[in-house]
């Protein structure tokens, strides 16, 4: 029997995230190329209730770890239990998010079973001849590169969130699921403090829709202003470089070379000029609106709708309109 | 305490990138290199943990000739010594290949805890420090956005989506930095640091003088290959929104377009 395409899973706060259905998703379409089935491996601690529904998805079957020990991702203790259950599986692919922690994990997984890791894949595609090819972007999407990896090697590849769309097959398909056995360690490294943003904000590399302030909003106050567009929108809140260098925006909030690549459907920019470290991080947007008041502002150039206008009269008069829309 | 921190030496950041014609490689002949900024705020983290607890900072790097200079910067910065890896044999070597050559230098030099940022920014690909820990068998912390050990423990804090971990093991534990420039803010090199780090050691080695087989280096023993580089789609300036409208009409516009011709509201 030809060997299975597996994914592994991201389980958080009771549920798999979004990004674990993209990747099951992307890993059906691969799978059925090569006429496999699709099979998972999950760990966490009282995941084994929640991993029938990955079969929605396409998965056919998942290896389970359930134990409280699991709670938390730590590479020390994750790592050798997934590397265990790949020795056992020994499948034809592996795809995991591209997430924080993913990306942690993968590198690590590919080190120890020796198959190099492909990060943060935004493309994956099958030759007739069963094999496997997969682009990512370099420079922070100035440049993509495509790879293969040597006969024999089974790519290992992180699959970027909010790239793939996600397919659910059947909303009442279940997947088998099977106990995997393999021994937990214990950890030389301890999470001491696991706090999670509980306000519902919107993370940026996750987000549908941003928006993104500059140096142009002369004081972290006038955010209050995006941040009720942001919520109109449902959208999330990012910043150039120099408004975080400023100390107006948490570092986490910077897109760009130096700080999160981003692809949402629509990115607006307000009182941003559009350096070439700031277009890498949100060129690949769907859509993008430029709000400045020099209309030869850079970022103009990039921009598929854009505004020359002083933000701090046209971004109320959007939230406005924003709001009728919404109530309408 | 002997610190190591790994870097590398990247395309500027402001580097427009141009394919070769073979659309393999980038045209590299008239970039400006720099010092990977992750790595300049893993050299930033080691220099001020050397501050605090005293011992040696040694930066290491692989590449070509050129990188002598991300290495001279890295002293005038304030490490001690430096080792640059430099062999013919790994020009095309894949990623496990080059850590495995940083991992045999960076041992050499017995270290307690090694840094280095959490990607570079020309691959992009967050490996290295992940990769180097797996193969020395050390715990790693991945991300850090802050640091502080005293010399046997060590804590870092890490975001993840939506929130952030704080981690604690005992040392060795390797470390790789995320954040940005206001996170870690490294220092420049002054001007008598760039003096001194003319006398500082540093060492050039090829893979024979680390231990290691040539032969595993050549580029058919490449577990992965490059096979085309693209160019991402040119975007193209789309429409000003003007039209003689008043803001509130500018807005109003801007709405029906997003919702109307984009369909992403
Ligand atoms: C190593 C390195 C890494 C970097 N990484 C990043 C990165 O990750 N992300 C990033 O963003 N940058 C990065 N940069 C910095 C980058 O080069 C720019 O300096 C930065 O993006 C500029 O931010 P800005 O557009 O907000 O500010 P500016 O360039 O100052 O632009 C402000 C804009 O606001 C407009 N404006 C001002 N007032 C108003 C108003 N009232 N109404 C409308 N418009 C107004 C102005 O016309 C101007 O165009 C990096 C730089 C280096 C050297
Ligand atoms: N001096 C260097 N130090 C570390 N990695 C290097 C160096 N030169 C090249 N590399 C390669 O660059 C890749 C991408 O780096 P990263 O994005 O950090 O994973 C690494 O995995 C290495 O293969």
């Amino acid at each position: 029997m030809a060997k299975n395409v597996c994914i592994i899973t991201e389980y958080r706060n009771g549920d798999f995230r979004r990004v674990t259905h993209e990747v099951a998703s992307e890993g059906r379409r691969i799978a059925d190329a090569l006429g496999t089935g699709l099979v998972a491996v999950a760990l966490g601690s009282g995941i084994s209730a929640k991993a029938p529904d990955l079969g929605k998805y396409g998965v056919d079957k998942v290896y389970v770890v359930d134990d409280p020990a699991l709670e938390y991702y730590l590479a020390g203790v994750f790592v050798p239990v997934i590397a265990e259950v790949l020795k056992q599986l020994d499948p034809a692919a592996v795809l995991l998010p591209a997430s924080v922690d993913g990306r942690d994990l993968g590198a690590r997984l590919g080190a120890r079973m020796n198959v190099t890791l492909l990060q943060d894949v935004i493309e994956v595609v099958v030759g007739d001849d069963g094999k496997i090819k997969a682009k990512w972007p370099m420079f922070s999407g100035k440049c993509f590169a495509w790879c293969e990896w040597a006969d024999g090697v089974p790519p290992l590849l992180s699959i970027r969130p909010n790239i793939m769309q996600t397919q659910l097959l059947d909303e009442s398909r279940k997947a088998e699921i099977e106990a995997a056995s393999a021994p937990i360690p214990k950890p030389r490294a301890s999470v001491l403090k696991y706090e999670l943003d509980t306000s519902g904000k919107v993370e940026l590399t996750e987000a549908e829709i941003i928006v993104s302030g500059g140096r142009g909003m002369k004081d972290a106050a006038n955010y209050a202003m995006l941040e009720d567009l942001a919520g109109q929108l449902g959208a999330a809140v990012g910043a150039s470089r120099a408004a975080v260098d400023s100390g107006w925006r948490p570092h986490s909030d910077q897109v760009g070379q130096t700080g999160k690549v981003v692809n949402p459907n629509l990115y607006i920019a307000v009182g941003i000029s559009g350096a070439i470290q700031h277009l890498a991080g949100m060129g690949y947007s769907k859509y993008i609106v430029a709000v400045n008041k020099d209309a030869d502002a850079p970022i103009f150039t990039k921009a598929d709708y854009g505004i020359i206008e002083d933000l701090f009269t046209f971004v109320p008069a959007l939230t406005e309109e924003v709001k009728k829309l919404k109530n309408s | 305490m002997n610190i190591v921190v790994i870097i590398k030496q990247t395309p500027d950041t402001e580097t427009v990138i141009r394919l070769a014609p073979d659309n393999k490689r980038i045209v590299t002949s008239d970039i400006k290199w720099i010092i990977n900024p992750y790595d300049e705020f893993a050299i930033e983290a080691a220099l001020r943990l050397k501050e605090k607890h005293g011992g040696t900072v040694t930066v290491i790097s692989f590449g070509a000739q050129r990188v002598v200079e991300a290495l001279r910067t890295a002293l005038a910065m304030g490490a001690d010594d430096a080792v640059l890896i430099d062999d013919p044999q790994m020009r095309d070597a894949d990623f496990l290949r080059v850590t495995r050559a940083l991992v045999a230098a960076a041992k050499e030099k017995n270290p307690d805890i090694i840094f280095i940022g959490s990607r570079t920014v020309d691959y992009d690909q967050g490996q290295r420090g992940a990769i180097l820990a797996e193969m020395l068998g050390w715990p790693h912390f991945a991300l850090a956005i802050s640091m502080e050990s005293d010399g046997k423990d060590i804590t870092i804090e890490r975001p993840i989506e939506g929130g952030k971990v704080t981690l604690k093991a005992p040392l060795p534990v390797l470390v790789t930095f995320g954040g940005s420039h206001a996170v870690w803010n490294p220092r420049y090199a002054s001007l008598p640091g760039i003096m001194k780090a003319k006398k500082k050691p540093l060492a050039v080695k090829k893979l024979t003088d680390l231990g290691l087989d040539p032969a595993d280096f050549s580029p058919d023993k490449a577990r992965i290959r490059i096979t085309s580089l693209e160019l991402p789609p040119q975007r193209k300036a789309g429409k000003i929104i003007d039209g003689g409208l008043d803001t509130s009409g500018k807005a109003r516009e801007l709405v029906k377009l997003l919702r109307e011709e984009a369909r992403v509201i």
